[in-house]
């Protein structure tokens, strides 16, 4: 969506290859390797575009890296193996999903504390809020005056307000 | 001599929105109402100013003025009209003038039908709105300025990047410009509630029609977003994780936790420190937004080193008004008085629950958008985190949210009766499980996620229609009353109605596409026939035809489901001459709410054409979904409680204005 505005600085990648990406001729005769190869394709990035998978971008390289994924998966490796090659050649920049290392653990743990610690704060805000509560409600409690005002209204003895 | 013109109005509006930003301020503190009064007279002049300055630049590449840096960068003279309109803001300078303008219709919007705000808080709010409008014009006049002359004019321009040669340039950055920026008037609320260090239930019935037209818009702006790319980028993909994307989701699930705790802060006047804070995150994720596209940072850490003006200017923006404003609520915070008790289980909790739910989900898209920037400026490590983690991590905090969303209008204020409210979606419960059964059924053991998600969306729509009974009493008065119920019941419940549905329409959307989406991916020949999902597609021609500033190979294929034909597609490659740029314009066709979507790829020595065909089942409802939710947002904003605004508190100071 708005990558198509940022496209405006990838277009000197996309520019001169008009390939697009999977091609008819990379496909792999036994549908089940294909169908890996397409799963692996999709968690591996193609490194000279903005923050396409291998298997979306239409970029020289995601192409070699395309064919080169299908050569491993050809030559028997597993998935793991594959991604375990990848890395080996370009690093951890290849994995558009981080490994968990010391590097990533706040990238990973964040969300589920935001999640858990928005949650404590609201537990212990909402147990100090309601042991206060109960003084303030005290306060709040009519005074005998206020009573017989109110009384006074409900029974009708003030005219209503014209509906508006 | 109109850019020249258009430069001058822009400086103009720099100087009255530095009037702007100060001297109602001091109109406050003086209680002098005239000096307050000038705020609003600024804010629209500042508008005039602003329009005229963006008229000059559309009038500028309309008339194809080559003298003109900008036009010449973007335009070319055979280009269509309305693309040479919509060019305007399809670069960087021109965009930036979209950001002010829009900006300063917002704050001409608030000082013409601000009328019944108190004087003060008008005087606040448009001078904060000055001190971002300030920082903008100065952005633009200092690094970006669209009205740039050439010493040697060229005859023939650039050409605007044939991508964005596209009705959706039209559509797609106003929209979501209208939905960013428009969250600078809650954030403007926000900051002048600080300042005046009082806060009520009216400041939340002010603010929240503000909050939800920006809400609409950046909802149909984000979906019109990801349909263009859908049908422009080629290859049939909605959403990417793209950290552009990100920017614009970001402010929007912060803007709405900020839609719902609003809510809470008109009717129960709780929740005010929070809502003041969510105003100012919104806002500033936003800010952040901008300066994610707009200072090239995500191109490449190292591009934005080596040409930082831009960057840093918008850094420093950045860093003033996300700091400052954060300070400032640091600071005054504890001035706001709390209200409004209530129960964990309650409206107010439910609704509660709803914003931890979305804002976590923020912080998610936001660590995992800007934490590869962070780890490659300070360890020079490079990672990428592109769909398969935000798959990961998001969703794990969306859905359950989902769950919760059908309970919450059916909960009472104050203190709620969760087992009364689970009892009342006992129908809706029942919908969810026949519709994991069947689709389990039919995919006989295929994942169990698509029938889980599936089931889960229908009880989100189920649970708005259950709602909705409940509120008319549907089945338990006669049908007459029902129907005069419905229509007497308050817009703003339709519009939770319609946006929670939503909500399920496009889940289910979004479900469908992704599990049984199937593609067919080969080499055709002229009459050579395709089969995916019981359509059969034959490749009828190809053909060559010169478009105004491209060249355009058409193949045309006829689409037929069980040997009758649909209808013709014809998807085609254009070749701008100019740039030397390919795109593809995917062929679509619409069968119920699913498409077929054909893209063409290159052609071999021989002839044949390397064809992608996708079959995508109920691929419409991702976008209708938003639309309908956007849709309820409207009902809502059309409320009569908040069309004609906020009870007016009977202060002195209002005696002395004009009587309405």
């Amino acid at each position: 969506m708005k990558r198509i505005l940022s496209c405006v600085f990838a277009i000197a990648v996309l520019a001169g290859s008009p390939a697009r990406a999977v091609q008819p001729d990379e496909i792999m005769s036994d549908p089940a390797k294909e169908l890996r190869a397409r799963d692996l394709s999709r968690e591996l990035r193609c490194m000279v575009c903005q923050n396409q998978s291998i298997d979306d971008s239409e970029a020289p390289l995601a192409r070699d890296l395309r064919l080169l994924v299908r050569e491993r998966i050809a030559a028997g490796d597993s998935d793991a193996q594959v991604l375990d090659f990848l890395v080996a050649r370009y690093g951890e920049f290849v994995l558009l999903k981080p490994r968990l290392n010391p590097h990533t653990w706040l990238l990973w743990l964040l969300p589920p504390l935001a999640l858990a610690g928005g949650g404590l704060a609201l537990w212990s805000h909402g147990r100090r809020r309601s042991r206060s509560s109960s003084v303030a409600e005290a306060a709040a409690t009519l005074t005998p005056d206020e009573e017989a005002r109110l009384t006074a209204l409900m029974s009708g003895d003030v005219s209503p307000e014209k509906p508006a | 001599m109109i850019a020249e013109a258009g430069h001058y109005a822009l400086v103009l509006g720099l100087g009255l929105a530095l009037i702007q930003s100060t001297v109602p301020l001091l109109g406050a503190r003086w209680r002098d109402v005239a000096l307050m009064n000038v705020a609003r007279s600024t804010a629209i002049a500042q508008l005039i100013f602003v329009a005229a300055s963006f008229a000059a630049l559309v009038t500028l590449h309309v008339s194809s003025d080559f003298s003109v840096v900008n036009v010449f960068e973007n335009s070319h003279s055979m280009k269509p009209l309305i693309y040479k309109i919509t060019g305007v803001w399809g670069n960087h300078e021109g965009s930036m003038l979209l950001w002010v303008s829009i900006l300063a219709l917002f704050g001409g919007l608030v000082a013409i039908f601000g009328n019944n705000l108190p004087l003060s808080l008008r005087a606040h709010v448009l001078a904060v709105q000055a001190w971002v409008a300030s920082a903008f014009y100065l952005f633009i006049l200092i690094t970006s300025n669209p009205f740039l002359r050439i010493a040697n004019p060229p005859i023939e321009g650039r050409d605007l990047n044939p991508v964005l040669q596209d009705i959706g340039l039209a559509v797609h950055p106003p929209m979501l410009y209208l939905g960013y920026v428009g969250f600078s008037i809650s954030f403007s609320f926000a900051i002048a509630a600080l300042i005046e260090g009082r806060i009520d239930a009216a400041w939340a019935r002010w603010v929240r029609p503000w909050t939800l037209m920006a809400w609409i818009f950046l909802t149909l702006g984000i979906a019109m977003g990801s349909y263009w790319a859908y049908y422009e980028l080629g290859w049939g993909g909605w959403w990417f994780w793209d950290p552009v994307e990100n920017a614009s989701l970001m402010p929007w699930l912060a803007g709405t936790a900020l839609l719902h705790s609003l809510v809470v802060m008109e009717k129960r006047n709780a929740l005010k420190v929070w809502t003041i804070l969510l105003s100012i995150l919104t806002f500033s994720l936003s800010l952040l937004g901008t300066f994610l596209v707009r200072s090239g940072v995500l191109t490449s850490v190292h591009a934005f080193a080596t040409d930082p003006t831009r960057g840093v200017f918008i850094l420093l923006i950045l860093c003033v008004f996300i700091g400052g404003s954060l300070s400032l609520y640091a600071w005054r915070a504890s001035a706001l008085k709390q209200g409004g008790l209530f129960a964990p289980i309650s409206r107010e909790g439910a609704l509660v629950l709803n914003n931890l739910f979305l804002t976590s989900a923020c912080a998610t898209v936001f660590v995992g958008t800007l934490y590869p920037l962070a780890l490659e400026v300070i360890t020079g490590d490079k990672i990428s985190v592109g769909a398969p983690f935000f798959n990961l991590t998001f969703g794990p905090l969306f859905l359950p949210l989902m769950i919760a969303v059908p309970f919450g209008p059916l909960l009472a204020w104050k203190r709620g009766d969760l087992l009364g409210a689970a009892q009342r979606l006992t129908g809706a419960g029942v919908a969810a499980l026949v519709a994991v059964a069947v689709l389990w059924a039919w995919t006989r053991g295929g994942s169990a996620f698509a029938p889980l998600a599936i089931g889960l969306a229908v009880f989100v729509i189920a649970g708005a229609l259950s709602d909705l009974a409940e509120r008319i009493g549907l089945f338990r008065v006669p049908l007459g009353t029902a129907v005069w119920r419905a229509r007497g019941m308050p817009r703003s419940s339709w519009g939770t109605v319609f946006a929670h549905a939503g909500l399920g329409v496009a889940l289910i959307g979004i479900v469908c596409e992704t599990t049984w989406n199937s593609e067919y991916i080969g080499s055709m020949k002229i009459s050579d026939v395709a089969s995916i999902a019981g359509y059969e597609l034959r490749l009828d021609d190809v053909k060559q035809r010169q478009g105004p500033n491209y060249r355009e190979m058409i193949a045309q294929f006829s689409a037929r489901l069980d040997g009758r034909l649909l209808d013709t597609m014809t998807p085609s490659k254009r070749t701008f001459t100019t740039r030397g740029a390919t795109t593809t314009e995917a062929a679509l066709l619409t069968h119920g709410a699913s498409q077929l979507y054909i893209s063409l790829g290159d052609t071999a020595g021989d002839g044949a054409i390397a064809v992608r065909i996708y079959h995508k089942p109920f691929v419409l409802l991702i976008w209708f979904g938003p639309v309908l939710m956007a849709f309820g947002g409207m009902l809502s904003l059309s409320d009569r409680r908040l069309r004609v605004g906020a009870p007016k508190p009977a202060k002195s100071l209002r005696g002395l204005q004009a009587a309405e």
